[in-house]
């Protein structure tokens, strides 16, 4: 049953019409088009000119390009930078805390004979049913640890799930074998050790699907920082592409204040500006996924064993 | 199963009294180093689990800040009302168009996100070039990836009233300019959309996945005895991809009280006005609640309303589940 055996087993007799296949590979090229077309679209009208785009609106090709809006984030780069500084080291520190937490736990809940194994299966199994729901976990976090506008609280609180650690439990028992972890303790290593030097070097796929897991949501989110960060030094990307999209709708929305459409415009960043935000934010995440899919697949389809 | 028999030899005579032989094995070295080892998760999930679901206390009292105290002197100072918050909840204008809309959007999305990745993934495992599939598979794998902040900017471009690309298609067929953040008719539609937008990729890759996994042996038989490509993903296909399918279905139904907060959120642009009745959800609420002066006990009684409710059709749907096909149940 290895992949190789299927693979062989390839045959060309059982197979859909020649037609059908075109037909199935059309619908294919449109579905793959609609996920990608916005993306270019957006792209493309990050590098138009403002004046082409209040002449004729967004277009797939534009009037006139220009390359303002990167300009613009260049001459901005103070700001920039810190979004981007801040981003970045949440990604990291998050994915390192959150493996260290998922993994720990996820081995001390794949070993047979562990004393409290059951007392911490209860312990993670409980959340996947009942939460405390958004606001009692806001009054903790914001009011019980006081966390307002620190960089724990754009990393912690997301760093373990539940599923997270079932996943990680489910790999370590069905393809660790117990024998090597025996031997080791008979030789006298610690847990510790043993989980170090043995158990993390053969578990790299579960590594990377976990690690991916945790710093593509690190990286995407953008909720914890709408909700406890105000201090501009703690503000990551996506973070700043929200808070524009706040003031705007603020502004929009509060005529009284009297700030005049032009004043407006001068405080915002255009939108190609805001285009190309989002276009910086989005390249990384293109460049790197397409490596790491088979990754991702192989957690979900890991996480589905039952344990 | 062969640890457990010899466990009571080694743990002595006094196991023997005891039914349960393993449970009766002296703490060892190895089981303290264990606990080391997990404590540090396990505190994680008491402050971010366990006391959140403590927290919920709130929602029964009129929380009133003691001046000069801390948070918690102050809540447990302030008056219990019994179910007073969730009584408001309920009475409120907002509880059943919340619950409609929460619920039916949910509905819509459960069907249209199992059947269109299952079909997909059946269709796509079928194609003759591995390396085309590979190619869609990747392109459509993509939404999946981005945040709803910056989604809503790429719907932004196709949805702005005056330079967006849908008005100026409907410009060029003879259309008035259709004021998209305003027409809650249409919100329906462009919600379930970008959720299949998002996530249809997603759940094709996972079916996917189950697809390869089968043995191709079966098919072989089938075809020997006849049977049409249809007739193949029907008795073949289908079944095996049935345990997967149920248990996303149920992680769904146990998340049907809650919603997709970013697409609700932000693809609406902060829910307008002109749309609140059609895309507002649970978790808006709540968000807009929070951010505003709206009293916390009564905001956390919605929020705990949704967490009850959800942990009571996650228990039903699993035990519906168990029922009917034992193997397939989650818990």
């Amino acid at each position: 049953m290895t992949k190789k055996e299927i693979k062989g087993q390839d045959n060309h007799l059982n197979r859909i019409k020649w037609g059908t296949n075109l037909c199935f590979n059309i619908l294919f090229i449109i579905l793959a088009a609609v996920c990608i077309i916005p993306v270019i679209f957006v792209f493309m009208i990050s590098i138009s000119s403002e004046a082409s785009i209040a002449e004729y609106g967004y277009r797939f090709i534009p009037d006139s390009f220009s390359l303002d809006a990167y300009k613009f984030m260049w001459n901005e780069r103070a700001q920039i930078f810190r979004a981007l500084f801040v981003s970045v080291s949440v990604t990291v520190v998050g994915t390192i805390l959150g493996l260290t937490l998922t993994t720990t736990m996820g081995y001390v809940l794949s070993r047979p004979n562990y004393k409290l194994k059951k007392f911490f299966t209860w312990v993670i199994f409980i959340p996947m049913i009942f939460s405390g729901g958004m606001v009692a976990s806001y009054v903790v976090v914001a009011n019980l640890l006081g966390w307002r506008n620190t960089f724990l609280v754009l990393t912690v609180p997301l760093a373990v799930s539940s599923f997270n650690i079932v996943i990680t439990r489910t790999f370590f028992r069905t393809t660790i074998p117990d024998s090597i972890i025996e031997s080791a303790e008979i030789d006298g290593a610690s847990q510790l050790q043993t989980f170090i030097r043995i158990v993390l070097p053969i578990s790299k796929p579960v590594l990377a699907t976990i690690g991916l897991f945790l710093a593509f949501g690190y990286w995407n989110d953008w909720f914890q920082a709408s909700l406890y960060i105000s201090d501009e030094n703690l503000v990551g990307l996506q973070a700043m592409l929200n808070n524009i999209l706040k003031s705007i709708e603020y502004f929009a929305s509060h005529p009284e204040l009297g700030v005049s459409l032009t004043q407006y415009k001068q405080s915002m960043p255009s939108e190609t500006v805001r285009m190309a935000i989002a276009i910086l934010i989005v390249v990384p995440i293109a460049c790197v996924y397409p490596f790491f899919q088979r990754y991702f697949i192989s957690g979900l389809t890991v996480g589905a064993v039952k344990g | 199963m062969k640890n457990k028999e010899k466990m009571p030899k080694t743990a002595g005579a006094g196991a023997e009294t005891k039914k349960q032989g393993g449970k009766k094995r002296r703490w060892t070295k190895g089981d303290t180093e264990l606990t080391l080892l997990g404590l540090p998760t396990f505190l994680w999930f008491v402050v971010f689990a366990y006391l959140p679901m403590f927290g919920t206390i709130i929602a029964f009292k009129k929380y009133k800040i003691s001046a000069g105290h801390g948070f918690l002197y102050s809540l447990f100072h302030s008056e219990w009302v019994g179910f007073d918050n969730f009584a408001f909840f309920f009475k409120s204008n907002a509880f059943a168009m919340l619950l409609r809309n929460t619920i039916l959007y949910n509905i819509v999305f459960i069907i249209l996100g199992t059947a269109i990745p299952v079909t997909l993934a059946i269709v796509i495992s079928q194609l003759y070039s591995k390396l085309l599939s590979k190619v869609y598979q990747t392109m459509m794998f993509f939404p999946h990836f981005m945040s709803w902040v910056v989604v809503s900017y790429f719907v932004y471009a196709f949805l702005n009233p005056t330079k967006g690309l849908l008005n100026q298609v409907v410009g060029f067929f003879g259309g008035d300019p259709i004021m998209w953040y305003s027409e809650p008719k249409y919100w329906p539609f462009i919600l379930v959309f970008m959720n299949l937008w998002k996530g249809t990729g997603y759940g094709m890759v996972v079916y996917l996945a189950t697809i390869t996994g089968i043995d191709t042996s079966m098919y072989e038989a089938a075809m020997i005895d006849g049977a049409t490509k249809f007739q193949q993903a029907k008795y073949i296909t289908l079944p095996c991809l049935k345990p997967m399918a149920i248990m996303m279905f149920i992680m769904n139904v146990g998340k049907i009280f809650y919603s997709d907060f970013g697409l609700f959120y932000q693809v609406t642009q902060r829910v307008p006005n002109a749309l609140y009745n059609t895309v507002s959800t649970f978790d808006t609420y709540l968000y807009n609640a929070l951010q505003s002066n709206v009293s916390i006990g009564r905001t956390a009684a919605a929020s705990l309303f949704q967490s009850v409710a959800c942990c009571i059709t996650i228990l039903a749907a699993n035990y519906i589940v168990s029922k009917i096909d034992s193997e397939s149940a989650l818990i």
